[in-house]
């Protein structure tokens, strides 16, 4: 299907039962029970994770197939979301214009920094972006106060001229983003017995763009191009003795990979119309180098995975505090859940990212090919087991 | 001529900062050849030495006073730190004014420990690893470094003032004839690092075990198959860089109230200043931080910011850029050495 062989059309299927679905399988505990605060099927949260993937997926194409490691990756985020909500505030409130202009001007920046910075490969290439990437940021701050508005962040205003929606809505307040009128914010939910489920709108126009990136990485990835990538990542210099240059492919990689985190900086300025600088300090581009890595940098699926984890984590980890954990274990001795809460509760609450940086070491050192790897391993270790078990069984015909 | 040499002298204590912890970085990937994201946490780690050193200091117990009364006539409780029962208050009192010099006695062995734990403990497995590997490693245990930090001594600033002899401000102008009025505990610092950074290089140019270590440097396998144990060398001197680093965050402390991500801020900077000097190349290193200290501090002068508005927040990483694409090795790197 789509010039996709069948493993990939599995996968794409997949991801798309997913994400469509989303609204019911992250909403698996009834509201009442007191499983509900593991639900994470509220749109705010499904937004972030459809737009993390996307944003992963895109720095996938460059690390996972290249194995250039960039630092500076939500600079470009950063410009996606300030070119989006300048958009808001110049054009309309459609957000059809405001992604295609993130997109582009992401992918332009992306154009000038990759040109400079893959002269060099390498940790100086890491360096090389970083230093980029903490420009841009000291700038936003700073002097380009005019367009970024600084430390408050870009926001949307009453007297801003919206040539073609109008600057204020009938009663006076800040116009919503939408498509086409069909308003990002607008929620159904449908409510089944104790269950309430949360139908948004900016969800699933984020969760339709996800596809589509997906698809696009699948095309990419199972392309001569995607081979060349492959084979700058195992052995540049061969390549180059060959003859090749192989330098216009890293840097459509880069480009393309700029333009992914564009895309995710403009859907995110949809779904909530405003832009601040701390989008693009370099921690958040060390976020994005984390959901890559533990869900599996250069696999398909991984990237997605990683985004969903990390940010369903830091969801549920920061809502758990002591109390919650005294009603866990309460049916324990009294010593025994003192010292249970006592000692777990250093990663839970505002300790999350110690249990994220934790658990990242761990992925580096024990299973450097992320969840996804540590998927096929318990696959493999089963499939072997039962294929011992089978030998066993057999009879072996006597000689 | 008054405004530009206090901008030199200002350039000099954020560089020493910067050359401190480039320097520490240089032996560690000279050495071991690992590129240490964590090095910045090191530097954070230091800077909390001092603290704790301060709050164990001012440990005090209640009493009350029956000789003083509050307003209303009851009697007061007075607190009174340990030290000050034990050694009296004037040598007691002395004795906490004086805790962050005194930290420097404290940070070294926490420090030496930290390096060794680290370097045994996690960093060993990583050699054959690509570099890429070794920078996610590192930077997951920098955060799990700082995260700890912040468990136990919260996220705000914790204000560690130096001795008030040290606080003043002094007219360093006078000699020459000028007016210059500058912090003397910056000084101090500046003056520290150039102790610090001596020692180390006379320490690798002078001793036996620095001439190993520089041999170990430049070609590890031969050295080993001398009979040497190397990689013991570079496991200590894995904790010598950790220690450097830590004693340039203990006497950072009264410049700036230490909070547990100033080790990532430096990080990033010293990064740079590693690789404008030269990768591996100890003068390098050393000569950058302070080259890219004055170059900063010289570019927030007003003149800078009319001609090109913004300069001061990005001149580092300007000239970062400029070196990277001119001379990849870097000022004052060999030839060959991590090049491409």
């Amino acid at each position: 299907m789509f010039g996709l062989d069948k493993r990939d059309t599995t996968l794409l299927l997949i991801v798309t039962v997913l994400t469509m679905f989303a609204p019911f399988i992250l909403n698996p505990f009834p509201t009442d029970s007191g499983l509900a605060q593991f639900n994470a099927g509220y749109p705010d949260l499904m937004q972030r994770f459809v737009i993390f993937g996307i944003f992963a997926i895109g720095f996938n194409i460059l690390f996972g197939l290249t194995g250039y490691l960039s630092f500076g990756h939500a600079a470009f985020l950063g410009v996606g979301s300030y070119s989006a909500v300048w958009m808001f505030k110049l054009l309309s409130m459609n957000v059809i214009p405001a992604i295609l202009l993130s997109v582009i001007i992401a992918g332009l920046f992306a154009l000038v920094i990759g040109y400079v910075s893959l002269r060099r490969s390498g940790i100086y290439f890491s360096i090389l972006t970083l230093a980029f990437a903490q420009m841009s940021f000291s700038l936003a701050y700073s002097v380009l106060t005019p367009v970024t508005n600084g430390e408050t962040g870009l926001q949307l205003a009453l007297d801003d001229p919206r040539i073609l929606g109008a600057s204020a809505t009938a009663d006076g307040s800040i116009p919503v983003t939408s498509l086409f009128g069909l308003e990002m914010r607008s929620t159904y939910s449908m409510a089944v017995g104790p269950w309430d489920f949360q139908f948004n709108v900016g969800y699933y126009l984020c969760a339709l763009v996800l596809i589509a990136a997906f698809y696009v990485a699948i095309r990419i990835f199972r392309s001569p191009f995607g081979m060349m990538l492959r084979a700058v990542k195992s052995n540049q210099q061969r390549m180059n003795y060959t003859g090749l240059n192989s330098k216009p492919y890293t840097l459509a990689a880069f480009v393309i990979s700029g333009m992914y985190a564009g895309l995710a900086g403009g859907l995110m300025a949809s779904m909530d119309p405003l832009a601040g600088a701390e989008r693009m300090q370099w921690t958040a581009s060390g976020e994005v180098v984390l959901m890559t890595i533990l869900g599996g940098a250069g696999t398909l699926i991984g990237p997605v995975l990683g985004a969903g984890f990390i940010k369903y984590f830091e969801n549920i980890f920061s809502k758990i505090n002591d109390n919650v954990l005294h009603g866990w274990f309460s049916f324990l001795p009294d010593g025994i859940e003192d010292f249970l809460v006592f000692v777990i509760h250093p990663f839970i609450g505002k300790g999350w990212h110690l249990t994220l940086g934790i658990l990242f070491m761990l992925v580096v050192i024990y299973l450097p090919g992320g969840l996804v790897e540590g998927g096929q391993r318990v696959v493999g270790w089963l499939s072997r087991r039962k294929s011992a078990q089978s030998r066993q069984s057999e009879t072996n015909p006597a000689e | 001529m008054d405004a530009f040499l206090l901008q030199i002298l200002n350039g000099l204590d954020k560089g020493s900062a910067y050359a401190l912890i480039a320097l520490g970085l240089t032996l560690i990937f000279g050495t071991l050849g690992v590129v240490n994201f964590a090095h910045g946490a090191l530097f954070m780690i230091g800077a909390f030495c001092a603290v704790t050193l301060q709050k164990l200091l001012s440990l005090s117990f209640e009493m009350v006073d029956p000789e003083k009364t509050d307003f209303l006539g009851n009697p007061l409780k007075v607190k009174t730190p340990y030290v000050e029962a034990w050694f009296g208050p004037e040598v007691g009192g002395t004795i906490i004014e004086w805790s962050v010099p005194f930290a420097i006695l404290f940070a070294i062995p926490i420090m030496v420990a930290v390096g060794f734990i680290m370097e045994r403990g996690l960093i060993k497995h990583f050699y054959k690893r690509p570099h890429a590997d070794q920078i996610l490693v590192t930077f997951g245990l920098a955060i799990v470094l700082q995260e700890v930090i912040k468990y136990f001594y919260g996220a705000n600033p914790i204000p560690t003032p130096a001795p008030d002899a040290l606080n003043g401000v002094a007219n360093l102008g006078a000699i020459i004839g000028m007016d210059i009025i500058y912090p003397v505990w910056r000084i101090v610092y500046f003056f520290f690092a150039c102790v610090i950074i001596a020692a180390v290089f006379a320490f690798l140019q002078f001793t036996t075990f620095g001439m190993v270590v520089r041999a170990g440097m430049a070609d590890r396998e031969t050295v080993g198959l001398l009979g040497i144990n190397i990689d013991r060398r570079f496991t200590i001197m894995f904790g010598v860089a950790a220690a450097v680093a830590g004693l340039a965050g203990v006497m950072y402390t009264p410049i700036n109230s230490p909070n547990y991500h100033m080790g990532m801020d430096f990080l990033v900077l010293s990064f740079v200043v590693v690789v404008v000097g030269g990768m591996g190349s100890l003068p390098g290193a050393v000569i950058a931080g302070f080259v890219l200290g004055i170059l900063e501090s010289f570019a927030s002068m007003e003149w800078a910011i009319s001609l090109i508005p913004g300069i001061n927040q990005i001149i580092i990483y300007l000239v970062a850029i400029i070196i990277l694409l001119v001379r990849p090795r870097g000022l004052m790197g060999r030839k060959g050495v991590m090049e491409d």
